[in-house]
């Protein structure tokens, strides 16, 4: 649905976006990752068809987006950064305008807003004008726009930014389901949205693309996948050195496995080796590897990178 | 058109929800009757004839129409809309027509609701309608050139304060340059077909035919043209923002 090729934006001599290729199929929920000022934004803009690329080449559907812009932004609903708005509308007229733009008109404009106020859960401030509207409303008739024509592409940037932790579960789960027959990416920085919403992620960082994968091949990066915590009474860093590599925790010790294909191999030699010493067993988990320290290890300078490793 | 008229009646609903539309009308008509009937000695003129009225429109509107028009693109920009607007299936020329649209029919409202002069000089006198319907229009089109040049400096700010004085300087220019005082001073050391180039870039030239109750084809051509391209130029700075 969603097809980039060597997309390039330079800001002078500052290239905000360098050659970034990626595609989204319908039923794909694309987490857009990375750390602030990494080109998210401008990526999405440039997908919107709002900002023209430096060069490389954007096709949402069939539609070329520099050839046939407005057939392309036909397909798109979009939720730009700060959920924007026209404050002195009500967010019912707001819903009608973002519905006559699309071309919807009389009963089947009636039915689109009616449907978006349901989804967005909006009944209750139809007729208040947005400007009094809490920030988690402004940000849901926002959504409830970029839904209004039910797109075959959903581009959301940071749609889960400044609600409570009750309006981003809600967005989540709404992104899940829409997610199911559209194609949809999202921008966010907060990385259990990934865990929570994504089928894919790919990681950006100043503006070239440095990751992508589903949340499993992700987390599958981190140094800590397949590792085993053991907490036991009376182990000793010793006997667990034969095992494999072996990180002495607080209270606990962290077996790393040689080869992170043989993870399974590992716990079971660690569960061997636990019952061959009889120490008493208080805890024992499985790493499944953990997306901070994936996004951090890939995104941060590598002088900082260094430092954080060893620590 | 259906795109146009729907940015535009949004724009339109948006003066009418705020304070600045009722402020501005208020402030219009109050002016226009003070220059009129004070500072244009309306009646001591002893003509039956607007002329009182409609010389001050390009000093009345140098002020006013700015003020009505800084906030078409600035305030756009500045909350972010603009790039909700233009993701939308919307060509950029259909967002920048309808944008100056709607701020023009709300002063072609304003001045409408001038029409006491009207019905004063026909009660008082026999003054030549074809005249006064010349001077509206001319009023119309200057207002339009005004407003024109304002979307323009408006899109080239995300501040209204700012479009505000760039759009009052050049349009205070383009009075300048056919005011009497302004071009005979010019006269003094410039050659006569100078200063008849320099005033024919003037607002005031090109109004005062349509006063006299004149409707020149050139007059016509010139305020249509300066609102194209003033239209176009806002096409031009709003493709520079977007690409960066």
């Amino acid at each position: 649905m969603i097809k980039i090729e060597n997309l390039v934006k330079a800001f002078g001599a500052k290239r905000a976006v360098d050659d970034i290729s990626f595609s989204v199929e319908r039923g794909e929920v694309l987490g857009f990752l990375g750390p602030n000022g990494a080109g998210k934004s401008t990526t999405m803009r440039m997908i919107t068809g709002f900002m023209p690329p430096t060069s490389g080449k954007i096709s949402i559907g069939a539609h070329d987006v520099a050839e046939s812009p407005l057939e392309a932004k036909r397909l798109i609903g979009y939720l730009p950064e700060n959920a924007a708005s026209y404050p002195d509308m009500t967010v019912q007229g707001f819903l009608n305008f973002a519905a006559e733009l699309r071309g919807l008109q009389g009963a089947a404009r009636r039915k689109a807003v009616h449907r978006v106020v349901e989804l967005c859960f909006l009944d209750s401030v139809l007729q208040q004008s947005i400007d009094t509207l809490s920030k988690g409303y402004k940000h849901r008739t926002c959504l409830a726009q970029a839904l209004i024509h039910d797109p075959q592409v959903l581009i959301m940037d940071e749609p889960t930014d400044g609600l409570d932790p009750n309006q981003k579960h809600e967005v989540r789960n709404l992104i899940r389901e829409l997610g199911a027959n559209k194609a949809i990416v999202f921008s966010t920085h907060i990385l259990e949205e990934v865990d929570a919403a994504c089928t894919r992620a790919i990681i950006i960082d100043r503006g070239k693309l440095v990751a992508n994968g589903t949340p499993e091949e992700l987390r599958g990066m981190s140094q800590l996948a397949g590792a085993v915590t053991l907490q036991a009474r009376g182990a000793s860093l010793e006997a667990l050195s034969r095992i494999g590599k072996v990180e002495e925790l607080d209270g606990a010790f962290r077996i790393y496995p040689a080869d992170k294909s043989k993870s399974k191999q590992l716990a079971q030699a660690v569960i061997e080796l636990v019952a061959r010493e009889g120490w008493k067993v208080e805890g024992m988990y499985n790493e499944a590897g953990q997306l901070d320290e994936v996004f951090r290890r890939i995104t941060l300078p590598d002088t900082v990178k260094q430092d954080t490793v060893k620590k | 058109m259906r795109i146009i008229w729907t940015i535009a009646k949004r724009e339109l609903a948006a003066y009418f929800n705020s304070p600045v539309a009722y402020v501005f009308l208020v402030i219009f008509l109050l002016l226009t009757g003070f220059f009129t009937f004070t500072a244009g000695n309306f009646f001591e003129r002893g003509e039956a004839s607007l002329a009182a009225f409609f010389g001050w429109h390009p000093w009345l509107y140098l002020v006013l129409v700015p003020a009505v028009g800084m906030r078409v693109w600035a305030e756009e920009r500045r909350s972010g809309t603009m790039e909700l607007l233009l993701t939308m299936p919307v060509a950029t020329w259909q967002a920048i027509v309808a944008k100056f649209l709607a701020p023009w029919l709300f002063l072609a409202f304003a001045l409408a609701l001038t029409f006491p002069a009207i019905i004063t000089v026909n009660v008082l006198g026999e003054p030549d309608n074809g005249v006064i319907v010349a001077g509206y229009l001319g009023s119309l089109l200057l207002a339009g050139a005004y407003l024109a040049i304002t979307c323009m400096t408006s899109a080239m700010t995300r501040n209204q304060v700012v479009a505000f004085i760039l759009s009052v300087g050049l349009c205070l220019f383009l009075i300048l340059a056919g005011f009497n005082p302004v071009t005979d001073l010019l006269a003094r050391w410039a050659s006569p077909a100078l200063v008849d180039t320099v005033a024919a870039f003037s607002v005031v030239t090109h109004f005062d035919g349509f006063q006299r109750g004149v409707i020149d084809a050139r007059d016509l051509a010139f305020f249509l043209s300066l609102i194209g391209f003033a239209l176009f130029a806002t096409g031009v700075v709003i493709r520079g923002h977007r690409s960066g």
